[in-house]
């Protein structure tokens, strides 16, 4: 059932040490302001999944938030590495982060395995390629109908599972829009779930039959934080901050750069700091 | 006119594609690549991207594979799993286009690690949609600058399959799309033999020396009996393409 509350309860009630969590949306929506919640209350020990680890994940492996990763594609999406993760692989800094690797069409059918209540996924992939050596969960099955061979992966069945979405209304019933990525198949896949919103409204007015809304009763904590995917975005009120991903580059290269701007701009602020980048880069 | 060798590269990658293909586009040099020819010689081409946009038609080049511009300009967008499933492993995509890190010869791709996989040198960002890209798209384009780092006579880890570690490895595992057809690098173009299927030279590109490719290539290159020169970008070509690269450099800057 959908209860309205501020980020840092919603965070505090529902993420624990050693948690698997998935905060998701593909490039669009990425709830950062949870993220930043998560780093702030200083949530340790976590298995993060994400089939794109981005920004979020970099800042959260950088403040050392994670023990494993579980991923698809780990890289700061145009621009090139993503350097705190880089750097616990490489170097095990600031802790040693353990890895599952998959590719996106699987971490895609695991989800959506989950949400369906299915123990795995099956998938026509994996073929002729290295990733199977390396990561033991990449199994296969035998077709019962033909006999062709194909590729399994266990569902996802996060602890919590987390997204940004651009509004809800009043009795908590969300809407997303656009780029919609895997955050349906998240939320129905996760024991417990947290979704930030751009906007609560009395009428969600779905452009569509067919938009896509989760029932207030598949949700768990809703937060209203304006401007809560920055740099990432909510099509319809701001745009995707590209310029920030390029200049992360250089603020993330280096540990010391890296730690003072996560002081300034995540440690000594607060949810309600994510609205100027909703003004700033309105649609 | 003059143009730059990278330039070269994206304009005969872009030739490749053709009206009517249907073509899954990576980021970086083959997004540049396809929707060059959407606005050149393929207006009616299908670009899907694996953020779920399908028939997208973007005005500047997006920095990333989910920006808002290709939903927008999208005659559809669906779900990732939807993408995964029913597009591109439901078989329905002519073209797949992918870039990468390092090359063999066989056209294997490693976009994973250099060095070893527990401890690399250096790691780079995983496969992504490229393992099933490789195998689930009818045909396969790659476009990579060259570099004796980057073409490879062994790789350190297979990300996605070309036409497998010694050539054969495709055919015999019995994958039926064709794999990679064309690499289109920033000095020549290589095709597969047809027996071995080892990446041949079939065009090299205005200005560029066998001395040059060969120092720039960590095996050495085979040439195809037929083998010329690639024509040179035409005015209308470079002008294009210099338009969309100015257009995204200042809306990324923005």
């Amino acid at each position: 059932m959908a209860k309205f509350m501020g980020l840092a309860e919603a965070i505090a009630q529902n993420v624990r040490d050693g948690d698997t969590v998935a905060l998701e949306g593909f490039t669009h929506l990425i709830p950062f302001a949870a993220g930043h919640e998560i780093i702030r209350q200083g949530r340790k020990h976590l298995t993060l999944i994400r089939m794109t680890p981005d920004l979020i994940y970099d800042q959260m492996i950088g403040m050392g938030c994670a023990d494993k990763l579980v991923f698809s594609w780990g890289g700061n999406p145009g621009v090139g590495s993503t350097h705190r993760m880089r750097d616990a692989v490489e170097n095990g800094w600031p802790n040693q982060l353990a890895i599952e690797e998959h590719s996106h069409a699987a971490m895609a059918n695991a989800y959506e395995a989950g949400a369906a209540n299915l123990p795995f996924a099956v998938l026509r992939g994996y073929i002729g390629v290295d990733l199977p050596k390396v990561n033991p969960k990449i199994k296969s099955v035998t077709c019962p109908y033909t006999g062709e061979v194909l590729a399994t992966v266990p569902a996802h069945r996060p602890d919590v599972g987390i997204i940004h979405a651009q509004r809800a209304d009043r009795e908590g019933n969300v809407l997303i829009e656009g780029i919609t990525g895997c955050q349906k198949e998240v939320v129905l896949a996760s024991k417990r779930t947290i979704v930030t919103v751009e906007e609560v409204v009395d009428k969600l007015n779905p452009p569509s039959f067919n938009s896509v809304v989760l029932p207030h009763w598949t949700v768990g904590a809703i937060s209203h934080v304006v401007g809560g995917a920055h740099p990432s975005y909510a099509q319809g009120y701001y745009k995707r901050d590209n310029s920030f991903y390029i200049a992360w580059d250089k603020i993330s290269r280096d540990r010391d750069t890296f730690l003072a701007w996560m002081k300034d701009n995540v440690l000594d602020k607060t949810p309600e700091a994510f609205a100027v980048h909703a003004k700033k880069g309105s649609v | 006119m003059d143009f730059t060798r990278n330039e070269m590269m994206t304009i005969v990658a872009a030739r490749a594609l053709k009206n009517n293909d249907v073509c899954f586009v990576g980021i970086g040099a083959p997004s540049a690549a396809c929707n060059l020819a959407r606005l050149t010689h393929a207006p009616q081409i299908t670009l899907i991207y694996e953020s779920g946009t399908i028939g997208t038609r973007p005005n500047v080049l997006p920095l990333s594979i989910g920006d808002g511009e290709l939903c927008e300009t999208a005659l559809t967008t669906v779900s990732v799993p939807e993408m995964f499933r029913y597009w591109l492993q439901g078989g329905r995509i002519t073209v797949g286009f992918l870039g990468g890190a390092q090359i063999d010869k066989f056209a294997n791709i490693n976009t994973t690690v250099v060095g070893d996989y527990d401890k690399p040198k250096v790691r780079l960002p995983g496969g992504g949609g490229a393992p099933e890209i490789a195998t689930n798209c009818q045909e396969i384009f790659i476009t990579m600058a060259m570099g004796k780092r980057a073409f490879l006579d062994k790789l350190p880890f297979i990300t996605s399959m070309g036409h497998g570690p010694t050539g054969a490895e495709r055919r015999a595992m019995g994958v039926k799309s064709q794999g990679p057809t064309r690499l289109i690098t920033d000095m020549c173009v290589f095709e597969p033999d047809a027996q071995t299927k080892e990446m041949t030279i079939v065009s090299i590109h205005p200005g560029v020396t066998r001395e040059e490719i060969a120092e720039n290539c960590g095996w050495t290159p085979r040439y195809a009996d037929s083998c010329s020169e690639t024509p040179a970008p035409t005015a209308q070509e470079l002008e294009v393409l210099r338009d969309i690269q100015a257009r995204t450099k200042a809306a990324h800057a923005a």
